[in-house]
């Protein structure tokens, strides 16, 4: 905290921004209230209107509404969150394709089913051995080849361990995609489908995203923040996905908290291609002794 | 208005009227050469309004083929550019002097290409309007900021060691072309920048080519290889390989050595100088081009052996793609049609002749655009990770219309620079200054 004087005015911008962007969901709130037809009670809570009178609104037509606090800013995302390494443990013996990871990650980060940054593989590694699924995201690779190649710092790896891409700085050139040996990278080629142009633009929600720029799983650092798991975690119904912190050496699945040493000893844990020596923050757990027998897509597994 | 009048204008020599006479005569043909090449051009404009309007998306580009022919034509592009110091620098320092009339074409077509390898690339860009972010906030460690680095060096170079060379002959257009529209004299009066024939300027003209004869080499071998460097510096099959630099410098002199062919044909057969361009020139260029691409049939041995004798995992699909797969006509035509069976055929006496080995450089060349189709293209369809769950488009590439149109425009911008330069300035170097210790130079050329 050596930079205490430095940082106060970034800390009071920071401030008036939650301010400012308060008062913006309540000007939210009171158009919504127009359309929305709720019960009526009686109490009433005093809120401050953007021209600056006080109104009363009768609590039933508040409500809480995520993503309208501000993200973190360009700057802000470059940092990461102090003293955390962010890992993504997946048990591929738990995955039946159920694909409630991808539909939670679309709708969080605007994309349409033909781009997804999720992808759930069918993977066999010889002709003898069986099938599987595979989820894959982003591996936030601790050597990362799509830092290294980006032109211009667009892409760029933080001290949590994460790896984001910064939509206003891509020049879309699409080396990073060349580079990534994973395939983790989808572009914007065309206008993004609808959505809301008045957030402000932050790396860490990767909303808006922007024509002609690169996206990614960015582990959902908005999320973080706040102290919640990445949506696609809290989303799957089979508890594949265990996310932590490798430094609290603990990974949860929403279910159970464990320990990640341990998990990755007795599971005997791995990396997806180790001798690319990318380093990736992702591991797996091998699919044995699975809880559902492989089938390919039906709409049982779609389903569940 | 006073329209200059061609018979006015009085030549002192043979020579000064058959290397002049097409800065001063405009045929029809070449007035309907030059509307079909802006025709071409406002067709390739046209798709990049339409690229630029609704984005990428209108390329047959997606996340798995996320480089298409734009980047095979930036390859393609840098790739002749490099012919440009074959003569400027290797041929002249060896004192081959048979070549010097090509050295201008070749310095021309040198110019033309990296200028369009540069405009091309920014085609490709996603967001063409952050371009001077490469400045800006350029990170040293991406191979795509030595490549901005090493192709601007190019593209001064080359310009340099054209327009240094021409200083001669620009003033000797400025001196004797009486005849000719006032632009015209403004421009050479201007470009001639004070060229007097002076003992001096000439000892340094001297001193600055054979300076920058030598510093363009070491330049075009970079740029190539770096541009190799965007390839080899990742994962991909067929790209991750130490053999690709060699490769591609090697393949680019034997396409530009063909593009000089083709422009050799044309040139002499359009402005009628077969005395200056003679059978003897398309005799040695076939000699020529025969050694360099042996050279590079040697890399091509080399870039597919190894991997087609091993076929481990991704690396054994893509050569299965090439060899026997999806990709194997074009493969085999590239190989053999634009590779072996011009080796073999340019042997013979008779096939060097202008129009056989013509015909021949053509399929060199187009075998050259194609193999860099081939480079780019099916390395980007095997992921290590299977492709699936994405919409049915992504699992091919076919270029669109759009695509098409803008590569092809980027053709005509190369072939209307090349021409309009042609035009403006004499084709074949005029002056002739003598070797040895005593400057002298000829002056009754008219």
């Amino acid at each position: 905290m050596k930079n205490e004087n430095s940082k106060n005015p970034t800390r009071r911008k920071f401030l008036k921004n939650i301010s400012s962007g308060s008062a913006l969901a309540v000007s939210g709130l009171a158009y919504f209230s127009v359309s929305s037809c709720k019960q009526v009670s009686d109490e009433k809570t005093t809120l401050l209107t953007t021209d600056g009178k006080l109104v009363q609104v009768s609590n039933s037509e508040i409500e809480n509404l995520d993503h309208r606090h501000l993200p973190a800013t360009r700057e802000e995302s470059r940092l990461g969150i102090p003293g955390k390494k962010f890992v993504m443990v997946v048990d591929l013996a738990k995955c039946k394709n159920a694909k409630k990871c991808i539909e939670a990650c679309d709708h969080t980060h605007n994309l349409t089913p033909d781009r997804p940054y999720i992808k759930v593989l069918e993977m066999q590694d010889n002709e003898k051995s069986s099938p599987y699924w595979m989820p894959k995201k982003c591996f936030q690779c601790d050597n990362p080849p799509c830092v290294k190649v980006c032109p211009v710092g667009a892409t760029y790896k933080r001290t949590d361990g994460i790896v984001l891409v910064d939509n206003e700085r891509c020049i879309g050139c699409r080396f990073c995609m060349a580079a990534c040996p994973y395939s983790a990278r989808v572009f914007n080629w065309g206008k993004p489908p609808d959505q809301d142009e008045s957030i402000p633009y932050s790396p860490e929600t990767s909303l808006p995203s922007e024509i002609g720029t690169v996206g990614k799983c960015d582990f959902c650092p908005d999320m973080l923040r706040n102290n919640k798991l990445p949506h696609c975690v809290t989303s799957c119904p089979n508890g594949v996905i265990y996310f932590g912190d490798e430094i609290d050496d603990t990974v949860t699945n929403g279910e159970e908290t464990v320990r990640l040493s341990t998990l990755l000893k007795e599971k005997a844990g791995y990396r997806y291609m180790e001798e690319l020596g990318t380093e990736p923050r992702v591991y797996y757990l091998p699919p044995v002794d699975r809880l559902f027998p492989f089938e390919e897509t039906t709409q049982e597994n779609s389903e569940s | 208005m006073s329209k200059p009048d061609i018979e006015l204008q009085k030549f002192r020599t043979k020579r000064g009227k058959r290397l002049l006479n097409h800065l001063i005569t405009t045929s029809l043909q070449y007035k309907l050469w030059i509307g079909f090449l802006l025709f071409l051009i406002v067709l390739g404009m046209f798709g990049y309004y339409r690229q630029l309007r609704y984005g990428l998306v209108v390329t047959a580009m997606r996340d798995y083929t996320s480089w298409g022919i734009y980047i095979s034509n930036f390859v393609f592009f840098v790739a002749i550019s490099l012919v440009g110091s074959l003569f400027s620098s290797i041929l002249k320092l060896n004192k081959n002097l048979w070549a010097r009339p090509l050295t201008r074409i070749s310095e021309i077509i040198a110019v033309a290409a990296i200028i369009c390898a540069a405009v091309i690339i920014i085609v490709d860009m996603g967001r063409p309007d952050r371009i001077f972010f490469v400045i800006t906030h350029l990170r040293i460690q991406s191979p795509i900021i030595w490549d901005v680095i090493i192709i601007s060096t190019y593209l001064v170079i080359s310009i340099l060691l054209l327009y240094i060379s021409l200083l001669p002959d620009i003033a000797l257009c400025r001196d004797r072309l009486t005849e000719i529209p006032n632009w015209k004299k403004k421009l050479y009066r201007i470009t001639a920048i004070n060229w007097h024939n002076h003992p001096k300027q000439i000892a340094m003209l001297r001193k600055v080519n054979k300076i920058l004869a030598i510093a363009v080499l070491p330049v075009a071998f970079a740029i190539h290889t770096i541009t190799s460097w965007l390839f080899a510096t990742t994962w991909r099959p067929g790209w991750d390989s130490t053999n690709l630099g060699p490769y591609f410098v090697s393949g680019a002199f034997m396409a530009g050595a063909a593009v000089i062919i083709i422009a050799m044909y044309f040139v002499r057969k359009h402005l009628k100088l077969s005395k200056y361009i003679t059978l003897n020139h398309f005799d040695k260029m076939g000699k020529l081009l025969v050694l360099l691409s042996l050279v590079y049939l040697y890399f091509n041995i080399n870039e597919y052996l190894g991997p087609a004798f091993k076929m481990v995992g991704v690396e054994g699909e893509h050569i299965t793609e090439l060899f026997v797969g999806k990709y194997a006509p074009m493969y085999w035509f590239v190989q053999l049609g634009g590779l072996v069976l011009p080796i073999v055929l340019l042997f013979f006496k008779p096939l060097r002749k202008p129009l056989p080995i013509l015909i021949i450089s053509i399929f060199v060349v187009l075998g050259a655009w194609l193999k860099r189709f081939l480079i780019v293209i099916p390395s980007l369809q095997h992921p290590y990770l299977p492709i699936q769950g994405v919409d049915e488009s992504y699992l091919h590439y076919n270029p669109t219309w759009e695509e098409w149109a803008i590569t092809i425009s980027s053709f005509a911008w190369l072939l209307l620079i090349i021409t309009v330069l042609i035009k403006l300035f004499p084709v074949i170097p005029i002056k002739k200054y003598q070797q040895g210790s005593e400057i002298v130079f000829k002056q009754n050329i008219f």
